[in-house]
């Protein structure tokens, strides 16, 4: 199958990669871009570990295909603490020990940080609900909900 | 005895303020040592490997639950460009029934290697035939659906009951039942009976005032880990191959697949990746056999990923089972015999973990007469794995709800009655340990006292108590502490961490030596940089695997003061240590050498500077034991559940990192609501799985459930010297009795039956 030349942002960086046209965002990230912090947990949208967001909006990487995102900018768990330091949702989630084997984290901290930059102010609800798209085995949501909600304080200022 | 309770921070910080108990690292709650890698996408689980030159396998899987292979045509993929290598059964050598480990979990490499890859006879929808390598994913998914296969469809028998039945189909010829003397001369699905007694039930029973009995059944569940298994091989021409992959054990990888490989241990090596989950299911193994027969092949490196649909058609799952319990008390409530009977699906190999079920179902209670029969069946289901406190989860079920029913029909609040016949220092349980100072009573006493039990409750609402138990194990650990030329320290083990045990042994290291914690690092190293240590399983590692630390870390200090004692020219007995420097006893001029100090001038006092440590931890494992209170509401119109509040208590000796502790009883009591409500697997009458993904085999989401309390606490066990007890285990045992008494005391009707899905409980409340 050819490929076709797809340019994005990635991370506020231009980024020009050659993908199938059934290859989807998710693999077009970690096989063709070396970007391995977004992951794979089911290939069908159902468990959110591939969370990405998609000129601001919040999508699983694994329900869409490389070629869609020409044009596009796309923000990965790269992008997010790139600085020196960690985003407030990177610093509570540890402070919180809001993981247990890390492999939903990534996912988790897209999605958290893409929810408070549309609602500063959540309440412990609306976090679930916003965050019942990803799943984790490890901690029974506890400590996650209570690092984000920690973080949107923090953030409030 | 202290208890803490897990809603705050218990005042302490995050760079070892101190303790309540008296530490000054151990107990405190630093950030992980591996967290920012973690949270920031850097980390490299199983499928993050890369290598170069590296092609892609796929695996080729049965779509009938039972047939004979008659052939496999391998033409068509061959002849697809960028086909690299194709393997089946052939490829791998023939290994005999004798080929086990013995044990209470015996393991079979017979089994194993038929698992992994089948040979005349695939056994369940999913079971892996043959495996492609080529250069790209695509192209070698295109190839396995070229590889003809041709079967002879059997009948497949899917049910305990179903399999036990005289007529039948049988899985194996060659499955004799074992535990029944004398041994049958006939063939049957029944692999095992186990039974394990005390004194005369049977007798014992009749003096009972009450008697509760009932049976109980549950599903098929799975481990549900989010990180598919993934691994990559690499075989070089002179035969030494490497492995990279996340399980729960690099030494468990490397002796399993030099086993089902006909390698020697010193060929393989495996790097451990960080590891996506496991909950028991990684402690086996799936794709690595295939990956390295791929590579050695195609002599090209070969990285092989399961898709989600792969781990739940032919990984893990746990048993489903049913239970039939009978439990006889005096009107005051003193419990006189209790007897359970068991039945747990294996899947299509023989070792589900009914004795198991068998040891811990009664294990709370203090029982004289008491009897447990376990019955282990073959079926056409993927071959059960470890599954978090394997086993014991569908027995307790059985006893808690029992237990529920018991104190209905007394007029007896549920934890009193418990707290009654409780288990305690010098109980012997049913499989003949008599037990040491534990928590059970403590942890009744203390589910009692929390804001929780005493909450009025609404209409159509309902709360549930249950108790668990599990063991907790030792096993063989190594440990390494390196100190670095600052003083920095690197504490190398071989125990993968699935939920933060770096921390842990970076919290006791800095115990031992004085070192604050940020200046220990610690890592999980690969199968040729540390000495062997089994995998981590048995809730083992904090406090096997802690030990080994403690150890190593005493091993350095003593080296450390070996160099003071030189640099002072002072006897060795001259020389102690405290708060992480060497100082000279009886002589206070001479000032103290801290770590850095000494290992500043390593060069010039012999050298480098470790202490290392290998162990075999049999005994002073302390048992857990926990109480867990859930409150439901039921919709009556619809049956749905709504859980409002969930609280785990846990006797969880010394919480070594308390947030981390207080994780694992949170995680336990999701999976175990989940098992309670939602999961099972669902299959066809001819045996294929109809639920292969997260949308309808549905793990609880963060909408489904409350914040989950949890009260930690703390009988330090006398086996270690911080009184660590293994906690990752029992708080998945608790759940199932706990939820269900919930359920049933919210509809007023006993709930026999999980997963309780909406339509079974409408069914319940309808009957009348």
């Amino acid at each position: 199958m050819s490929k076709q030349h797809v340019t994005m942002t990635v991370n506020g960086d231009p980024v020009e990669v050659l993908c199938r046209a059934d290859q989807t965002l998710l693999d077009c990230l970690r096989d063709e871009m070396g970007l391995t912090g977004t992951k794979e947990g089911c290939s069908t949208g159902d468990c959110g570990a591939c969370s990405v967001t998609v000129d601001g909006r919040l999508v699983c990487a694994c329900l869409m295909l490389g070629v869609e995102a020409e044009g596009r900018k796309i923000e990965t768990i790269e992008g997010i603490g790139e600085s020196e330091e960690l985003h407030p949702v990177q610093r509570h989630f540890l402070e919180e020990a809001a993981l247990q084997c890390g492999i939903c984290t990534p996912g988790f901290i897209v999605a958290a940080k893409n929810l408070l930059e549309k609602n500063p102010n959540p309440t412990e609800e609306e976090v679930r609900y916003w965050l019942a798209g990803n799943l984790c085995r490890c901690t029974g949501y506890d400590k996650i909900i209570k690092a984000v909600l920690k973080a949107a304080e923090e953030m409030r200022g | 005895m202290t208890l803490q309770n897990g809603n705050g921070h218990n005042g302490n910080g995050h760079n070892g303020s101190g303790t309540s108990n008296g530490y000054k690292y151990v107990g405190t709650r630093p950030v992980r040592p591996d967290g920012v890698d973690k949270v920031t996408g850097r980390a490299n689980f199983g499928a993050d490997i890369s290598l170069n030159g590296m092609i892609y396998g796929s695996v080729v899987r049965s779509p009938h639950a039972h047939a004979k292979i008659k052939k496999i045509n391998f033409d068509k993929a061959l002849k697809l460009k960028g086909v690299k290598a194709v393997i089946s059964g052939k490829d791998f050598p023939t290994l005999k029934p004798s080929d086990k480990l013995p044990g209470v979990a015996p393991l079979s490499f017979y089994d194993m290697s038929r698992n992994v890859i089948a040979r005349d006879k695939v056994l369940y929808d999913g079971h892996a035939i043959a495996a492609v390598a080529a250069t790209t994913q695509a192209i070698a998914d295109k190839a396995a659906k070229l590889i003809d296969v041709e079967y002879k469809i059997l009948k497949p028998v899917m049910t305990a009951a179903d399999a036990m039945k005289e007529k039948a189909p049988l899985l194996h010829d060659d499955l004799f039942t074992e535990g029944v003397d004398p041994t049958p001369k006939k063939a049957s699905n029944i692999a095992k009976r186990t039974e394990l007694k005390l004194g005369d039930p049977e007798v014992a029973m009749q003096s009972a005032d009450f008697i509760v009995e009932g049976d109980y059944s549950t599903e098929t569940v799975h481990q549900g880990y989010i990180e598919p298994h993934a691994c990559a091989a690499n075989f070089a021409q002179d035969g030494s191959v490497s492995i990279w992959a996340s399980s729960q054990g690099a030494f468990m990888i490397r002796a399993y697949t030099a086993r089902l490989c006909g390698m020697s241990t010193s060929k393989i090596k495996v790097i451990p990746a960080e590891i996506g989950g496991g909950f028991g299911g990684k402690t086996t193994i799936y794709l690595e056999p295939l990956a390295l027969m791929l590579a050695k092949k195609s002599g090209r490196p070969v990285k092989m990923t399961m898709s989600r649909t792969e781990v739940m058609r032919a990984t893990g799952p746990t048993s489903g089972g049913t239970a039939h319990v009978k439990i006889g008390a005096k009107k005051d409530g003193t419990l006189v015999a209790g007897t359970l009977e068991l039945k747990y699906e294996a899947g299509a190999f023989p070792g589900s973990p009914v004795a198991l079920g068998c040891m811990t179902g009664f294990a709370p209670y203090d029982l004289k007469d008491v009897a447990c029969l376990g019955w282990d069946v073959v079926v056409n289901r993927p071959k059960a794995a470890a599954y978090r406190a394997p086993g014991a989860p569908v027995a307790a079920y059985a006893v808690e709800s029992a237990m529920d029913e018991l104190a209905h029909k007394l007029g007896i609040d549920p934890l009193t009655l418990r707290r009654k016949n409780s288990a305690k220092e010098g109980t012997k349980a049913v499989y003949g340990v008599e037990f040491d100072r534990i928590g059970n009573e403590d942890c009744l006493q203390a589910a009692q006292k929390t804001k929780h039990y005493n909450t009025p409750l609404g209409e159509n609402q309902g709360r549930g108590v249950a108790s668990g138990f599990w063991f907790n194990i030792g096993g063989t650990s190594s440990a390494e502490v390196m100190i670095n030329e600052d003083g920095t320290v690197i504490v190398a083990t071989g125990s993968p961490d699935i939920g933060g045990s770096r921390a842990s042994m970076a919290l006791m290291a800095a115990e031992v030596l004085g070192v604050d914690v940020s200046r220990i690092k610690p890592l999980v190293a690969d199968t040729e940089s540390v000495p062997y240590s089994d995998l981590t399983g048995g809730s083992r590692v904090t406090f096997a695997t802690g030990k080994a630390v403690i150890d190593a870390a005493e091993d350095a200090i003593k080296d450390m003061k070996r160099r003071a004692a030189k640099v002072w020219k002072v006897d060795f007995d001259q020389v102690d240590w405290e708060n992480g420097s060497a100082i000279c006893i009886e002589n206070d001029e001479i000032k103290p050498m801290s770590v850095a100090d000494i290992a500043q001038i390593a060069g010039k006092t012999g050298g480098a500077i470790s202490g290392k440590a290998n162990i075999n931890v049999t005994k002073g494992a302390g048992p857990g034991f926990g109480t867990h209170i859930c409150d439901v509401e039921v919709d009556p119109e619809t049956g749905r559940v709504t859980v409002l509040r969930y609280t785990a208590i846990q006797d969880v000796g010394t919480a070594i990192h308390p947030s981390y502790v207080e994780g694992q009883l949170q995680g336990g009591a999701a999976q175990g609501i989940g098992w309670a409500l939602n999961e099972e697997y669902v299959y066809s009458k001819e045996g294929n799985l109809l639920n292969t993904g997260f949308l309808d085999y549905r793990v609880p989401v963060a909408s489904d459930l409350p914040m989950i309390d949890t009260v930690l606490v703390e009988v330090p066990n006398a086996g270690h010297p911080f009184g660590v007890r293994g906690v990752g285990e029992t708080p998945i045992v608790p759940p199932l009795g706990a939820v269900a008494n919930a359920v049933s005391n919210a509809i007023g009707k006993r709930m026999t039956s999980l997963p309780m899905s909406p339509a079974k409980i409408l069914q319940k409340i309808d009957a009348g």
